[in-house]
């Protein structure tokens, strides 16, 4: 993506006003209740200015550091997930009639355009998983619906967390692919880049200016400082070999003693996908709404097989979490399900760390990791 | 796996109206149902192979996966047989004739049954793994000139447990057909072996090393089965195993059967055993 131009910080909101000419419904990043959260965004002025965040195993905190700077945060506990993957959707009401037949309607989907500003690379990553999962064997139609008119506006991030490990996994800090518009925050204002023939659309209509040099080479060290920054790595991009070799490994023992089982890993991941179904009868007993939520792989129900639990321990559901997410999905989508935002160690009451993890339960004895070359990971 | 057993993904939609036209009650918590999509279009276009399954689904109660126990080339009816074990399964108990409930299918992918023309074929089973293999059969036996000997290998707990004795009897009767049952705890009036199914795998005739295996039962016996089978000289890749996981969606969306690099509503049940040998049988997956 070459830059196309520059935004002045004072113009932002006419991102945000063309936007909404063109029909989309604007959601972007505000602080709230203590964490970023994606909302409604009315307004430039409702983005978290001057907010950073600290974050580490079992922590995450908002910060004032009194700067004009807008996404100077590192990501919070929402990804996309939520606007695409519907955390509680109905799939189908079922209607009985006076002669006992039954009558399904599957839910309609209204189209509604969204544009979401300020979308990580991580969470970019996370989505072309999803994306997977949801719609290129069998699509979800609602999943579908939703996708099919959302722009993205992208930020290279300038400011991961002490948890992040986007570099270790090939995914950030940079936007490089699966944004429409993507932004780079410089003190002064944005350097814009376009990703698609929307975004390139939209440009022509923005009050940009051209970048200077200085700018665009202020936008490199943004990213390069924030490439340096991260010290997390995993021991490697395809752990599924090591992982499933070592399925008796005491390390799957040891982390089930301080792993609670409570799912918030799962809620807070961008790739995990798994979901429940639920009936909710009407009250007189007439007819019933179908309904899908999300679910996670640590409950007790997750595991249910006629009358019995596949996986009645942690152990082996924190197993079963991490061979899927680091090893199964090569097989199902030609990488690991990991994207290296970090979510799962700050929003993790105990703190558990997936790349240490990862990393005790691949390396043989001599702390490497078998198969995995040195120069994997940054 | 084989493009023979390729059918069109299943799209996401909600359930059709069926009605059931019979029920068949076959042991204590054992019952048949056989239903009939009440659309009559629907009913026409719809195709299933040996070994997919149905989703079944009560309003304001949910949904469970069946597998389809009748001929696929009858497939205006759809036989399920069900045990009442769950709180789906036990509403399903009390259903009868003229009874609507949904159903959305089929799922999965089934027995590798072209691929096994000019073979013997070895249909070993415990319990109720009999149900998702007696379409597989009936296909063989309604084209039995395709096929080379068929032998036919049930085991029970009990033997009160068995069902379909007249079809086991009928199937006896067949040219090169051999069927065997074997059941742990027998009657004094149990005709058949007293033990394991698997045990029968060295009283039986079949040319093992042009055979085709399909196994279907608890897990514990399709592994002994299993390295039966390999011990007695069929090549592990042509042994097949359907397995069973807490389906829902039936479309691989929601993660409830993810099996090391399957799932296995989707890339499954029926798998060849050369694929899934590694991990079944480790406790948790």
């Amino acid at each position: 993506m070459t830059p196309t131009g520059f935004l002045q910080r004072d113009r932002l909101q006419t991102l945000l006003d063309r936007l909404r000419e063109r029909g989309y419904r604007c959601i972007g990043p505000q602080a709230r209740d203590g964490a970023i959260v994606y909302d409604d965004l009315k307004d430039a002025s409702a983005l978290p200015v001057g907010i950073g965040s600290k974050q580490a195993p079992g922590r995450y905190r908002l910060e004032h550091n009194g700067h004009g700077r807008c996404f100077a945060w590192s990501n919070g506990p929402q990804a996309l997930k939520p606007l695409l993957f519907a955390p509680r959707e109905t799939l189908w009401r079922v209607a009985r009639g006076t002669d006992g037949g039954l009558r399904f309607e599957p839910e309609s989907h209204r189209p509604e355009r969204r544009a979401v500003i300020g979308v990580r690379a991580c969470d970019l990553a996370a989505l072309a998983l999803q994306d997977a999962h949801f719609t290129e064997r069998i699509a979800d139609p609602g999943y579908r619906s939703r996708r099919r008119d959302l722009l993205l506006v992208g930020i290279d991030c300038g400011h991961p967390a002490e948890t992040c490990f986007c570099v270790s996994t090939g995914d950030g800090p940079a936007v490089t692919a699966g944004a429409d518009l993507v932004l780079t925050e410089l003190d002064a204002g944005f350097v814009v880049r376009s990703g698609s023939d929307a975004g390139a659309a939209l440009c022509d209509e923005l009050p940009l200016r051209a970048a200077t040099d200085d700018e665009l080479h202020l936008a490199d060290a943004e990213i390069d400082r924030a490439r340096r920054s991260q010290h997390r790595r995993l021991p490697g991009r395809d752990l599924r070999d090591p992982l499933f070799a070592r399925l008796d490994h005491p390390r799957w023992a040891e982390v089930a003693e301080r792993c609670l089982s409570c799912g918030n890993c799962v809620a807070v991941c961008p790739t995990c996908f798994c979901s429940t179904e639920r009936e909710e009868a009407a009250l007189d007993g007439g007819g019933a709404e179908h309904l899908r939520i999300w679910d996670t792989c640590f409950s007790a129900e997750h595991s249910y097989l006629h009358g019995r639990l596949l996986r009645p321990d942690t152990e082996r559901r924190y197993r079963q979490w991490l061979t899927h997410k680091l090893g199964g999905w090569h097989d199902q989508y030609g990488r690991s399900g990991c994207v290296g935002c970090g979510r799962c160690i700050a929003w993790c009451p105990t703190g558990i760390d997936i790349t240490a993890e990862a990393a005790a339960i691949c390396a043989d004895d001599t702390g490497a990791v078998p198969g995995i070359s040195p120069g994997d990971g940054p | 796996m084989t493009t023979a057993r390729t059918v069109p993904d299943p799209p996401c939609e909600p359930p059709w109206e069926s009605e059931i036209l019979s029920r068949s009650d076959e042991a204590r918590d054992l019952f048949t149902l056989r239903l009939r999509l009440t659309d009559a279009r629907t009913r026409t276009a719809y195709r299933f192979v040996p070994g997919q399954f149905n989703m079944l689904y009560l309003p304001g109660v949910g949904g469970v996966p069946i597998s389809i126990a009748s001929d696929p080339d009858a497939p205006e009816t759809l036989d399920h047989t069900i045990r009442a074990v769950g709180r789906v399964t036990r509403a399903l108990a009390d259903l009868g004739p003229g009874d609507r409930l949904g159903l959305r299918g089929p799922y999965g992918r089934g027995w590798p049954l072209r691929d096994a023309e000019g073979r013997d074929l070895v249909m070993l089973t415990g319990g109720l793994g009999c149900a998702p293999v007696v379409a597989a059969i009936d296909y063989a036996v309604a084209r039995r000139e395709r096929f080379g000997r068929l032998v036919i290998l049930q085991g029970v707990k009990h033997a009160a447990d068995l069902i379909w004795r007249a079809r086991y009897d009928a199937w006896a009767e067949l040219p090169d057909t051999q069927v065997r049952l074997a059941a742990d705890h027998p009657t004094p009036q149990w005709p058949g072996h007293v033990g394991l199914a698997t045990d029968l795998l060295d009283e039986v005739t079949f040319d093992a090393e042009r055979a085709v295996a399909m196994v279907c039962g608890p897990e514990p016996m399709m592994h002994a089965g299993a390295d039966h089978l390999v011990a007695l000289g069929v090549p592990p890749e042509r042994i097949w195993l359907s397995l069973e996981r807490g389906f829902q969606c039936g479309v691989g969306h929601c993660g409830h059967c993810q099996l090391g690099p399957w799932f296995v509503c989707r890339d499954g049940p029926v798998f060849r055993w050369t694929d899934i040998s590694w991990l079944l049988g480790t406790p948790g997956f």
